[in-house]
């Protein structure tokens, strides 16, 4: 039965340090569902999303499993994990173009300069994007760059997605905007969502299941 | 705990695989190319120093070679020469710096020298003497400006102002490179201090910019900044080149000594020069321990005028001072180079004209089939050292982003190692060495010796820029499916072209700087510009002088130009990577 969960599936996790425990779970996030981990910056809930990335520091110990579709992702390096992550900064490369930072993410299973280029300016045009495909990165609002960060993440056919704060650094009007901007395409896409954030809204937006850690409750 | 918290759970690396293992060696061989040299360097000029070198016929384990050198003629005034200039040196190139940064950081004015100042690190210490020569020298420029409408002159006057006796105009020349090069180390140092916050609360509290800097700021700054004064001082009193374009004669500073003795046909005073060699060690442990000292008399200093609440609010005349100084050293040293070029075209040019009457290519074209071999060796030599001290710092520091490891401040301390100990006291045994193993006057020899000064720089000039790589770029590209060795090659590096091709061009401009390495290892046989211009220095031919110099200032630049040049026309349409 196990192996064939859809979604995500996180067993017996328990990350510590310096044999302090940060955080101990068990969760399942159907496709589509957000899972909300709040928590006080400083914390440790972003090494949730580290654990699952493949990206923990070896300062940390962990162990437990996350499963997605029947899949150990710790059993995998974390290229081969395909964890869409988002950060609070948009991270887009600062020397490829707009069109190119989508490209680069696009699985190397689609062929042909031309094919991935239209799959980048398609998924650009998804999101009102399609006139900057040439632009330079530096050039873009706050609001333009979530946008582009989160189509390369889509076009990589991730996984899940891994949220990091991702809108905590957007002005309130954007902020609502692309959270449903994120939360519709992880569900029309069927990908779980683990969302680290300290902002409630966050969490009433998203609509899961939500796990406080680091409190003193 | 706190501080894993701080930095976040995020490590740059993926999870190892086997492809990038190499870098697991790259720590090993770096440290062995700084520290084993040394080690061995000093070992091999210790052993002929005590008399023991079978090889040159010492058999006898004794002082009497430290007696023959203590009974050199002038040798006490050599080593105060020594002493002194490399104290001077790095004392005011310090206060220098230390009054500039205080009166004028975060000032638009600043910004603006800062861009000027930084070329100057690039003209090797020699080119920059030589100019400097040019310009205040009894036939220099500006005794020709003032002449003979304010001074009379007709014929330049006969002044001992190159190679005066106290070494004044050596130090002149020493000050107007290690300042630039002091600055550009605080500029790094700058971002972890809270400038703009700690002036206005400094001023707030009725301070002036300088005392507020000094009382707050300048104990951390100095703690960033300490190793590489210590670099300043030790380079300062064991200089070779300068000393022999500017320094006094008669007696001359002990380095320049103990190279002319290395040098002589009798044997025997290899063993006095090796004696000599280990002395000039002491001299720098001295003027260190010298500085030490000064170091806690000026920090007790300063507390009490703290204590006393001095609060020094008429600075306005210092910080211009300081400022105007600053000025001049830069305007020194680009007039130099400018004069090392119109002597290299000139004919005929009369004192007290301040410009020549005719310009000729006569001087280049003679010069043109004896330049093309130490030229080519100049180049081939200095590439092939940068690119390896390239390879192995940039394997350092991915090995550092793999174990999340930095060396710390040993580290550090090993990093700067080659360039605190005196050259010449283990350049003399690594020439015994190459000797005694017949890679002496080689290409891969000389390609050796300068990896040992090469790299230092290059490793201090890349570290920061790719510590400072945001590791989250590392974390999007590895959760988008690319393997460790893709984001290294597709993200990483053409990130960082701009910082690894400076690197290389400052390694670049060390390498064709290099003077005793070269001289020592090269044998004579293997030439580089940089030797054959100081060379020239006891010639006095003014025009070949200036062609040499001009060029050896004339390539780091070259380097530096290409640098700044790549990444602005591969980044041309990507303004974050243009600055």
């Amino acid at each position: 039965m196990t192996a064939m969960h859809k979604g995500l599936w996180l067993r017996d996790v328990a990350i510590d340090l310096a044999g302090v425990r940060l955080i101990a779970l068990d969760a399942e996030v159907a496709p589509g569902a957000v899972l909300t981990v709040m928590g006080p910056s400083g914390s440790g809930k972003s090494t949730l999303l580290a654990f699952i990335g493949g990206f923990l520091d070896p300062v940390f110990t962990a162990r437990g499993e996350a499963r997605v579709d029947g899949v150990d992702l710790t059993a995998l390096p974390a290229e081969e994990r395909r964890a869409g992550i988002l950060f609070q900064d948009p991270l887009l490369f600062p020397h490829l173009s707009v069109a190119a930072n989508v490209a680069f993410a696009i699985p190397r299973h689609e062929k042909g300069r031309s094919r991935r280029r239209a799959i980048a300016e398609a998924a650009l045009g998804e999101v009102g994007l399609a006139d900057f495909a040439a632009r330079d990165p530096a050039t873009l609002s706050g609001g333009q760059k979530a946008r582009v960060a989160l189509m390369r993440t889509l076009v990589s056919h991730p996984r899940l997605l891994l949220l990091d704060e991702p809108f905590s650094k957007l002005d309130a009007t954007l902020r609502g905007h692309m959270r449903s901007l994120v939360f519709d395409r992880a569900r029309a896409a069927g990908l779980p969502v683990v969302l680290v954030t300290h902002d409630k809204a966050d969490a009433e937006a998203a609509g899961g299941a939500c796990v406080r850690i680091g409190d003193d409750a | 705990m706190e501080e894993a918290l701080r930095h976040g759970p995020l490590s740059a690396r993926p999870p190892p695989a086997a492809a990038m293992r190499w870098t697991r060696l790259a720590p090993g061989l770096t440290l062995a190319v700084l520290v084993a040299p040394l080690a061995f360097g000093l070992a091999f000029t210790a052993l002929p120093a005590f008399g023991y070198l079978p090889a040159l016929g010492g058999h006898v384990v004794s002082l009497r070679y430290f007696a023959a050198f203590f009974t050199m003629p002038g040798i006490v005034r050599s080593i105060a020469l020594a002493l002194g200039i490399g104290l001077a040196t790095g004392g005011i190139s310090f206060l220098l710096v230390v009054l500039f940064v205080a009166g004028w950081a975060g000032t638009p004015a600043f910004a603006r020298l800062q861009r000027g100042l930084s070329p100057l690190l690039a003209v090797p210490h020699a080119a920059a003497a030589f100019g400097l020569a040019f310009l205040v020298a009894p036939s220099g420029f500006l005794m020709r400006l003032a002449s003979p409408w304010l001074t009379g002159l007709t014929r330049p006057p006969d002044w001992l102002i190159v190679h005066d006796p106290l070494g004044i105009t050596m130090t002149v020349g020493m000050i107007v490179k290690e300042a630039p090069f002091l600055f550009l180390v605080s500029l790094a140092a700058l971002p972890q201090l809270k400038l703009v916050e700690t002036r206005r609360l400094a001023a707030s509290l009725g301070y002036g910019r300088i005392a507020g800097f000094a009382y707050l700021l300048a104990p951390a700054l100095y703690g960033q900044i300490r190793l590489a004064v210590f670099a300043v001082i030790a380079y300062s009193a064991s200089v070779v080149d300068v000393a022999a374009i500017l320094g006094p004669t008669l007696p001359a500073p002990l380095p320049v000594r103990l190279l002319s003795w290395m040098n002589e046909a009798n044997l025997s005073m290899r063993f006095v020069a090796s004696a000599g060699a280990l002395v000039q060690f002491a001299l720098v442990l001295a003027a260190l321990a010298l500085w030490l000292a000064g170091e806690r008399l000026v920090g007790g200093g300063s507390a009490l005028l703290r204590a006393c609440g001095v609060r020094f609010r008429r600075d306005r005349w210092l910080r211009f001072l300081s400022f105007g100084l600053v000025v001049l050293c830069a305007a020194a040293v680009f007039t130099g180079l400018a004069l090392l070029a119109l002597w290299s075209l000139a004919g005929l040019w009369q004192f007290p004209d301040a410009l020549p009457q005719v310009f000729w290519l006569k001087t280049w074209q003679r010069q043109l089939s004896e330049i093309a071999a130490p030229f080519a060796t100049t180049l081939v030599t200095a590439l092939v050292a940068t690119a390896i001290a390239l390879a192995l710092t940039v394997a350092c520091l991915a090995r550092e982003d793999e174990t999340g490891r930095t060396g710390g401040r040993r580290a550090l301390l090993l990093v700067y190692l080659p360039l605190l100990v005196p050259q010449i006291s283990f350049v003399f045994g690594l020439q015994v060495l190459s000797l005694l193993t017949g890679i002496d006057a080689s290409l891969a020899g000389l390609v050796f010796v300068h990896l040992i000064f090469v790299l230092p720089y290059v490793f201090l000039s890349l570290s920061d820029p790719w510590r400072a790589f945001d590791p989250r770029y590392a974390v999007v590209a590895s959760g988008l499916g690319l393997s460790r060795g893709a984001i290294f090659r597709r993200v990483r590096l053409p990130m960082l072209a701009r910082a690894v091709l400076t690197a290389a061009a400052v390694g670049f401009a060390v390498s064709v700087a290099q003077y005793l390495p070269t001289v020592l290892i090269g044998a004579g046989r293997l030439t580089t510009i940089t030797t054959e211009a100081v060379a020239l220095a006891s010639g006095g031919n003014a025009r070949v002088i200036g062609v040499y110099a001009f060029l050896q200032a004339i390539l780091p630049f070259l380097g530096f130009a290409i640098a700044s040049l790549v990444p602005a026309l591969l980044f041309r349409n990507r303004r974050a990577l243009r600055t």
